[in-house]
């Protein structure tokens, strides 16, 4: 039989091959799902990944790529730097939603006045309530050494409560008749967040997510700071001798996390979402928690992994109207997708070999 | 090109290739936004019946689309433009929450009918609204409520303060009162529609409080499987959907939204060409409300009592709201055999005198 054998080193083959590989073993074992439920394979994984791009209504769908992409990339990059230096900040989907909420009160407070300084000031107050949301886990990490990933997690349904209180309460819309929700941005011209380029689906949160990417890698690869996250993940020990000192580690990188996180709640509640409403957060916290993995936690993968990922749902939507699948199978498919990344991730730092004799 | 165009250019295509509107139409292809998925067992189960029964009525005349599980917001707006693009003649947009992304989408497609439930906004005249009036059900459930409760102590799980939930509570109050003057009513805030463990919470909390019968303004069962667990000694009602399977258990009696009457109706109103922009407001008379099957649990009489509300509520010769009646602080709202205006229904934001504890804000 075979066993597994650690590699001596991580191949570097495999680290690569990994996603490609996921993504064909996803569809292979989809299509038998989708065989199994009497549709046509191949037309299933055709609407899901052909179509969105060069289908029908491509000039449509090509936009909404980014527009879903967006969001998901700006998040795992925060989350990935925290990975890399053995940072859980699995509560990203918080600080998204707290991003939304201090972005959109900042403007909704200053209704109906138009100057163009009222965006930028909701991109730094989106950004600084992530970070506040953020720091809390932080802090109580370093300072009585709880756990991040629980503390985190727990401030999501925390937030999700405030967010219902804000749409129902303090930024409930005084036009909207006693109805949830805030006045909607689309008609609020200077606090809005509109397409720059509408075919690309480009809007100021697609710009942030691929600058952020770009920054990102160079941190990584040429500042100082990106070596400390580097060697913290790979050797905490080495990094203490090397001067590392983890509590402002922690800090650094749940509040850089933290504040990406509210960025793209902020662009998304002022953009495509449009206001703030009882169920504004769709997952992406969650969602992004995957791309940044599928990303191999590198920032110019995690672009790539952001657009397979939105591929997928935008993909997985048309299957699902248009081909009658439920959208439980669409959800087991993408699940499917997780589940082969870290099953072919072993061969990253294992490899098969064929036992010979008992052991 | 730019977007715009080529979208206006797809939709007046599919204008074309459906012919004229005016002289009704050979073929409809009806699509349905659901907010949950269809096997919920409450609200959007109940919508997806209503789909179905358009399939019935109609046969090859119709083709039914529909997506579940669409989040309310961005998402939204895509999966409509989708839904418009391929060809959907008119889309049922099943949430409160699709409210500006159905609107935002009918400014693209002004060929292509919208229909939104439980909302008020109809910017474009290819939108209309539609609702059912849940609060004449809500009368005949308190009236059970307050002849079955032994404690006293009545409790209501209300997902979010808005006016459709709070009209509701009142409505139960009112009519739990009158048939009980000694009735108190709590109510729990839920804050989600759907939330299997929140809102086992709440109703755990309630029984905590010793009220003996529960409503709920969410949509699992999870409130009447808590109530199961009392040995009979608390009851409940079921929810958009009838429930039966607690038939045996806690459940007593129900609300049902039948979707269907109007779906079928819209639908067919395309097919024959007499469509038209409108805001529907139906209950028990039109069959859009529908009161489930009244359990041995209860005592004959009042089971009678109950049908006999049902049907003067259907008659239209009694309103759920009727004069006097004060709010909460006292102050009146309804004279001397007055009836509640629509307007003030659909705006509520108070509790009527006698309801302890405030509405949040």
């Amino acid at each position: 039989m075979f066993r597994l054998e650690k590699r001596p080193t991580p191949s570097k083959f495999w680290l690569y091959a990994t996603p490609p590989v996921a993504v064909i073993l996803t569809m292979i074992a989809g299509g038998i799902l989708f065989a199994a439920m009497g549709k046509n394979p191949f037309e299933v994984i055709r609407t899901i990944f052909w179509d969105p791009i060069f289908g029908e209504f491509a000039f449509y769908l090509r936009g909404q790529l980014l527009v879903k992409a967006g969001p998901l990339i700006l998040i795992a990059i925060g989350l990935a730097l925290g990975f890399r230096a053995g940072i859980w900040n699995i509560g990203a989907e918080g600080q998204y939603i707290m991003g939304a909420i201090f972005g959109a009160a900042v403007g909704l407070a200053v209704f109906p006045t138009e100057s163009r300084w009222i965006f930028p000031v909701m991109v730094v107050a989106g950004a600084f309530g992530g970070w506040l949301w953020a720091m809390i886990p932080a802090i109580l990490k370093t300072r009585f050494n709880t756990n991040e990933i629980l503390v985190s997690l727990m401030l999501v349904y925390v937030a999700e409560t405030i967010l219902a209180k804000a749409s129902t309460g303090f930024l409930k819309n005084p036009e909207g008749m006693g109805f949830p929700g805030s006045r909607n941005f689309s008609s609020y011209p200077a606090a809005q967040n509109g397409f720059l380029y509408e075919p690309l689906g480009l809007h100021w949160g697609g710009v942030a997510a691929l600058v952020t990417a770009v920054l990102a890698y160079i941190l990584l690869t040429r500042h100082q700071a990106g070596f400390q996250i580097k060697l913290a993940g790979q050797a905490p020990r080495a990094a203490r001798f090397h001067g590392v000192s983890p509590a402002r580690l922690v800090v650094m990188c749940m509040g850089i996390s933290g504040a990406l996180a509210g960025l793209a709640g902020m662009f998304e509640v002022t953009g495509p979402a449009g206001q703030i409403s009882i169920d504004f957060n769709t997952g992406y916290g969650f969602t992004a928690i995957i791309v940044a993995f599928l990303g191999r936690l590198n920032p110019l993968g995690i672009v790539l992994a952001g657009f397979l990922m939105a591929l997928t749902y935008v993909g997985g939507e048309m299957a699902s109207t248009n081909l009658g699948l439920p959208d439980a199978a669409i959800q087991v498919f993408q699940g499917m997708l997780l589940f082969f990344l870290l099953a072919v991730d072993v061969l990253t730092n294992y490899r098969f070999r064929l036992a010979v004799g008992a052991h | 090109m730019k977007r715009r165009t080529l979208l206006a250019s797809a939709a007046m295509g599919l204008m074309l290739a459906s012919g004229a509107f005016a002289q009704g139409m050979d073929k409809v292809k009806a699509c349905f936004v659901y907010v949950g998925p269809i096997g919920d067992g409450g609200w959007t189960y109940q919508h997806h019946q209503g789909a179905l029964a358009v399939q019935e009525a109609y046969g090859d005349k119709v083709e039914i689309q529909y997506q579940e599980n669409v989040p309310e917001g961005a998402d939204a707006e895509r999966v409509l433009t989708q839904m418009a693009l391929g060809g959907c003649n008119i889309i049922f947009t099943t949430s409160f929450g699709y409210m500006d992304p159905t609107n935002a989408v009918a400014a693209k497609f002004p060929d292509v009918k919208f229909e939104h439930a439980t909302g008020f906004k109809r910017e474009y005249p290819n939108v209309s609204t539609y609702n059912a009036r849940f609060y004449e059900g809500r009368a005949v459930q308190g009236h059970i409520a307050g002849k079955m409760t032994k404690s006293n102590k009545i409790g209501y799980i209300g997902s979010f303060p808005i006016p459709e939930v709070i009209m509701g509570i009142n409505s139960y109050y009112l009519h739990a009162k009158k048939a009980n003057p000694n009735v108190e009513l709590s109510v729990v805030w839920a804050f989600t529609w759907f939330d299997p463990a929140k809102e086992a919470d709440a109703a755990k909390a309630l029984i905590d409080q010793g009220v003996d019968v529960i409503a709920s303004h969410t949509d699992s069962t999870a409130p009447l499987a808590e109530a199961a667990k009392t040995n009979g000694a608390v009851i409940g009602f079921g929810q958009a959907s009838d429930m039966a399977e607690y038939k045996d258990g806690p459940r007593v009696s129900s609300i049902i939204d039948n979707w269907a009457p109007y779906y079928v109706k819209r639908v067919g109103a395309l097919l024959d060409g007499t469509y038209a922009q409108q805001d529907a407001w139906e209950g028990i008379a039109g069959g859009e409300v529908e009161i489930g099957e009244i359990t041995d649990k209860v005592p004959a009489e009042v089971k009678a009592e109950a049908e006999a509300l049902r049907d003067s509520i259907a008659a239209g010769t009694y309103h759920p709201f009727t004069g006097p009646i004060n709010k909460q602080d006292g102050s009146p709202w309804l004279a001397e055999g007055a009836t509640a205006p629509d307007g003030d229904l659909l705006g509520m934001n108070f509790f009527v005198e006698g309801i302890v504890g405030d509405i949040p804000q």
